[in-house]
């Protein structure tokens, strides 16, 4: 389930271990997943040896999967079931499809966490993003959020999106990060930010962001280490749009929905060991399985994943 | 003159130091590999970015198709190209890997589709 990176790799990984009959299923039109919209380069450089843009590095896996006969793609069709019998049912355009499983392969991904998971007061109007939502607008939409931006958080898609929407010609006033370090890559605070010259706010926060209809401003202020503001500290950044960047959250209803025990801090699946859940015959890989910082690994612990289900039903 | 900085080659993102003379580098120290080196001398020199952006398609089954410098740019011209791949639109299939425009600019490199793109 899920045809990005992980689902791509699982399944091409399933196949060349022997498994006779595989379907993938993905929810968009193309196979690819996040990597269509991350259109930056910097994937690759472990797998490929070579540095791929993410709808380079997707394209390679859907080349392979087009040659492949014993992959049935099924696209636009979207996972509302799983059951602990591994009865899956999807919906696809015209259709509520039934199928049943010997083994099934979670690699559904993550979901941003939003504004309201890190409980920036203020009003709520128009021109607050997820980075990662803003990043789908600007490179597969053709739309520029705003003129004036500033970034919550410093994870690598918050400065990846700081760099896209300065080359857009955005005004990025500056990302405030109210950790003392970068989350994201050395490299990406390098040539996102200071190539750019957007300053970075570190043990800072958002105290408010303000507006009726738009994002009119935002109030910073700066926290100790404890992460209480310091009074006297704050200053005003006029902007019309704010980026929150804080995050991602494993995808795992459907192993919730089938039984399968999820950790409730980091919304993983809770099993004995890397690419398992606790219901037998149900893998997860990738993202879904925990959070990672390379596609590089993902295709290298889904391949993993994929021989896995594999030598599971060579035992059954 | 010593000089810091962090190589972007790849995500090890690592420390180097470098003793230059001007525009002159004499010697590169902290790289874990030959990368770095070479990164150090083109920054001192010219700094070079490779540029990834979108362009806008008309009939084709996505807005806009990704695509990229061939090589490396030289760092102060990114938002001149970025001005100049505004004005492309892209309306015919191309296949991944295929110049949509040749010769960018005059800067040597060509702008090329990072994935297959088909009609509506």
């Amino acid at each position: 389930m899920g045809g990005g990176p992980a689902g791509m790799a699982a399944a091409l990984a399933a196949r060349a271990a022997g498994v006779q009959d595989i379907l993938l299923l993905e929810r968009d039109q193309h196979l690819g997943g996040i990597l269509n919209q991350c259109i930056h380069p910097g994937f690759g450089l472990h797998h490929f040896k070579e540095e791929l843009t993410g709808p380079e590095y997707a394209d390679r896996f859907v080349r392979l999967l087009k040659e492949e006969q014993g992959i049935e793609v099924s696209l636009r069709s979207f996972v509302v079931k799983l059951t602990p019998g591994r009865e899956i049912s999807y919906f696809r355009p015209g259709a509520l499809e039934e199928v049943r499983a010997r083994a099934v392969i979670l690699a559904t991904g993550c979901r941003e966490r939003t504004r309201e998971m890190i409980q920036i007061p203020g009003s709520r109007p128009a021109g607050i993003y997820p980075a990662g939502l803003a990043q789908k607008m600007v490179n597969m939409e053709g739309w520029i959020p705003g003129r004036e931006a500033v970034i919550v958080g410093s994870g690598d898609i918050g400065l990846i999106m700081a760099r896209r929407m300065a080359l857009e010609g955005v005004k990025v006033k500056g990302v405030v990060e109210i950790q003392k370090t970068s989350r994201g890559l050395v490299r990406n605070v390098v040539q996102c930010l200071e190539d750019f010259g957007i300053p970075l706010y570190f043990r800072h926060r958002i105290s408010r962001i303000h507006g009726a209809d738009r994002v009119e401003k935002v109030d910073v202020v700066r926290v100790d280490d404890n992460l209480k503001d310091i009074p006297g500290s704050g200053f005003e950044v006029p902007c019309d749009t704010v980026l929150v960047s804080v995050g991602l959250i494993p995808e795992n209803e459907l192993l919730e929905m089938a039984g399968g025990e999820i950790d409730r801090a980091a919304n993983t699946p809770v099993a004995a060991g890397v690419n398992l859940t606790s219901v037998p015959g149900v893998f997860a890989c990738g993202n879904a399985c925990k959070v990672y910082d390379l596609v590089d690994w993902v295709t290298r612990d889904s391949a993993l994943a994929g021989r896995m289900a594999a030598e599971y039903l060579e035992k059954k | 003159m010593k000089r810091v900085m962090t190589c972007i080659e790849c995500p090890q993102g690592c420390r180097l130091e470098i003793e230059a003379d001007g525009r002159r580098v004499l010697s590169v120290a902290g790289q874990k590999c030959k990368r770095g080196d070479k990164y150090a001398r083109q920054e001192i020199e010219a700094p070079m970015r490779t540029l990834t952006t979108s362009v806008l398609t008309g009939g084709l089954e996505l807005k806009m198709l990704p695509v990229r410098t061939s090589k490396p740019i030289p760092k102060e011209k990114l938002f001149e190209t970025m001005a100049a791949v505004k004005r492309i639109v892209v309306s015919s299939p191309v296949k991944a890997g295929a110049v949509v425009a040749t010769d960018f600019l005059g800067l040597g490199v060509d702008l090329v589709a990072c994935r297959s793109i088909d009609k509506k």
